[in-house]
């Protein structure tokens, strides 16, 4: 069958089928199970009102559990057992042999570098890009500029960076633009993304430049929420333009601030088609992820791998709880 | 001398003008209120006096300096915003010190001024909580404190009140009135469009009307003695009857005769020039009465509905030359059938006659 023919196929059962599960579920609620009428008719609606909820949360639950909860518990019980004993139990044998392995302190490493350089730079510039660009007439235009990163894979992104950084032999002309600006001032061609320990932030410039638009965006919206009287007041109280962005603008946005900055290092921690695509972790340039990788599908080595995984859910786990907690807040 | 002086002040967005030429004298310590219906420019007026909109045109000086060009902190002024604006990350304590602490002012004098404010307002256990942990009324004392501190020559409120209920806000008028008692020498400008607070704060009210000035005038002069049609309607609640008419005799006093052919005379002097042209005749509600016995009326019509409020009967009545039906507002109870016939009078002193421009003809 033509894939098209296929694909529509798949769309009508998935649509018809969740609008008919919708459907035909609440039917069976208010006419068979809890039918609004009889001596019970209140206390019926009621109940009915009480199950609904939980009748249209089903599939989203069920879904869940099957794809990520099930697989968290299975990576668990896969990270204690070996793989070449067949699958017996060894206890915490696969993280010992992870933690006297310098490969992975060298990705625990960068991943903090990377923690704190791309939250960091993404959401000051991000900010600086709101502030600048609610400013200026083309301000529209230029906030288009910077949030179409967005729109790029992480691959796609790293394959245009990997340009830019590009080295030529000495003999020919230099395409990465890195490169040509560097001759033209004079340098030698240098491969950048051999140069420890500075490749990685040539790595990290590349999420920088990918999340700064998302920080922008959010920001965007942050700082015309902030009410003009209050900008007003400031001024009339004799607070010039630094001192109304820093102590009148930024602490009303902290919130959001927070929630850009936490929801920024999630992506950070599981950083990985970058490190793969332009450096594959060689020269000190290895993370978490591109580490689990590695062992789970280079070296094949379940146990290890599925280690370092947990390692990495125990890292989001705790900033993902804080970033929730703040994005409920700023709801209220 | 802190006072304000306006110099054919205009506002202008593009082409289009919203003030066209405000000329105003203010002295130091008097309590101005601007009114107006929505849209009338006196918000912006204020604003333009805060510093916080650009003068298209005209001089501004406070104290005797030209302002057009000085930003709002060095203006000698402090504003109250309608919604407050209070800084809502700081505490009590850091929202009135913050104008300080930016002109970096002595921490001791800080704690000093912000103290005395919050004595005069009773924020004293207030000062480490948050706005948000305030009520309307507190926050809007806050919102004064702040003005305080900056001690200012000239405080402008921006419809103060506007976002307060009906008891806080009768609670929260008495205490600026207090406030501008307790500093005589301050100026103070007060934006509102609720003719209450117009009456009760006011040393002047100016009335604006689509970026003119209508009227500029004590309370009581502008309702006894309105210049226009616009100020006899604006003020006063319910608002001025107004008839339609036609001057018939001029002189010492004038005689007007009304669309039924009553004739009325008002002794009100007139330009023999205006006898034969059309007039409008003006009459508040409270000032109307009942016809007791034979007496010729001024007005007659039939009731059309009748609102007892107890202290006061508010009396509709369709009278011929008026789509809208006459209000007449009488004290006590009274009865009366719907479409009876009812005859009303007034005292001559409290009539009033504006000829077809719109101008009383006591401003002639």
């Amino acid at each position: 069958m033509n894939p098209a023919i296929l694909a529509i196929l798949t769309i009508i059962i998935g649509v018809g089928g969740c609008v008919g599960y919708f459907y035909f579920s609440n039917q069976l609620l208010d006419k068979v199970i809890f039918p609004a009428r009889g001596p019970n008719i209140g206390r019926n609606i009621n109940r009915a009102n009480m199950v609904r909820p939980w009748l249209f949360l089903f599939p989203a639950i069920f879904a869940l559990g099957l794809y990520l909860a099930y697989p968290v518990f299975a990576t668990l019980w896969l990270s204690l057992t070996d793989r070449d004993q067949g699958g017996a139990f060894v206890g915490l044998a696969n993280y010992s042999q992870m933690s006297s392995e310098p490969k992975f302190w060298e990705a625990i490493g960068n991943n903090m570098l990377w923690l704190i350089v791309v939250p960091a730079m993404s959401t000051a510039f991000g900010l600086l890009a709101a502030q600048l660009t609610d400013r200026i007439s083309w301000g529209n235009i230029a906030k288009s500029m910077i949030f179409m990163p967005m729109a790029i894979s992480f691959v796609g992104a790293s394959v245009i960076w990997k340009l830019i950084y590009d080295t030529r032999p000495e003999n020919q002309d230099q395409i990465g633009v890195l490169n040509a600006v560097w001759v033209w001032f004079g340098g030698d061609p240098q491969t950048w993304l051999t140069i420890e320990p500075w490749n990685n932030f040539l790595l990290m410039v590349v999420l920088i430049w990918i999340q700064t638009g998302f920080a922008m965006v959010i920001l965007s919206a942050a700082l015309r929420g902030v009410p003009e009287d209050t900008i007003e007041a400031a001024i009339i109280d004799g607070a010039g333009p630094f001192q109304i962005f820093f102590k009148i603008k930024i602490p009303q946005i902290m919130s959001t601030i927070v929630v850009v900055w936490t929801t920024i290092t999630i992506v950070v921690l599981k950083v990985f088609d970058i490190v793969l695509a332009m450096t594959n972790g060689q020269w000190g340039t290895q993370v978490l992820a591109n580490y689990m990788y590695d062992k789970l599908f280079r070296s094949f080595d379940w146990g290890v791998g599925s280690a370092s995984a947990m390692i990495i859910m125990l890292l989001v786990s705790p900033i993902l709880v804080w970033n929730v907690y703040n994005a409920n807040k700023e709801m209220r | 001398m802190a006072g304000l002086a306006l110099k054919q002040i205009r506002k202008s967005y593009g082409p289009v003008d919203v003030i066209h030429g405000v000329d105003l004298d203010i002295d130091e310590g008097e309590f101005i209120v601007f009114v107006g219906p929505s849209g009338c420019g006196k918000s912006t007026l204020l604003r333009m006096i805060a510093g916080l909109e650009t003068i298209s045109g005209g001089e501004l000086h406070i104290d005797g300096q030209l302002v057009n060009d000085i930003p709002p902190s060095m203006r000698g002024i402090a504003m109250v915003f309608q919604s407050y604006a209070l800084y809502p990350h700081m505490t009590v304590f850091d929202n009135m010190a913050f104008g300080m602490r930016i002109a970096k002012a002595d921490a001791a004098e800080i704690k000093r001024r912000v103290g005395e404010a919050a004595e005069i307002l009773q924020l004293e256990p207030y000062l480490d909580r948050l706005p948000k942990a305030l009520s309307g009324g507190q926050r809007q004392r806050v919102a004064i404190g702040r003005a305080i501190v900056r001690n200012p020559k000239v405080f402008l409120f921006d419809e103060p009140l506007s976002n307060l209920d009906a008891a806080l806000r009768v609670a929260t008028r008495i205490e600026i009135a207090k406030l501008h008692e307790s500093m005589p020498s301050s100026t103070m400008i007060y934006v509102t469009h609720d003719q209450v607070e117009a009456m009760t704060l006011a040393d002047r009210i100016v009335v604006l009307s689509a970026g003119n000035i209508e009227q500029v005038g004590s309370p009581l002069g502008l309702y006894d003695n309105p210049r226009n049609l616009f100020v006899a309607q604006f003020i006063g609640s319910p608002a001025m009857n107004i008839v339609p008419a036609k001057i018939v005799k001029t002189g010492t006093k004038t005689t007007i005769e009304l669309p039924d052919g009553g004739k009325v005379v008002a002794p009100i002097k007139s330009g023999s020039a205006l006898e034969g042209s059309n007039a409008s005749f003006g009459i508040r509600p409270e000032d109307l009465s009942i016809v007791d016995g034979d007496k010729k009326p001024v007005l007659q019509g039939q009731v059309s509905l009748v609102e007892s409020l107890g202290e006061v009967t508010m009396i509709y009545v369709d009278i011929e030359g008026r789509d809208e039906p006459l209000v007449a507002k009488l004290a006590g109870t009274h009865m009366f059938e719907r479409g009876s016939t009812i005859k009303l009078t007034a005292e001559p002193e409290k009539m009033h006659v504006f000829d077809s421009e719109g101008i009383s003809l006591q401003h002639l």
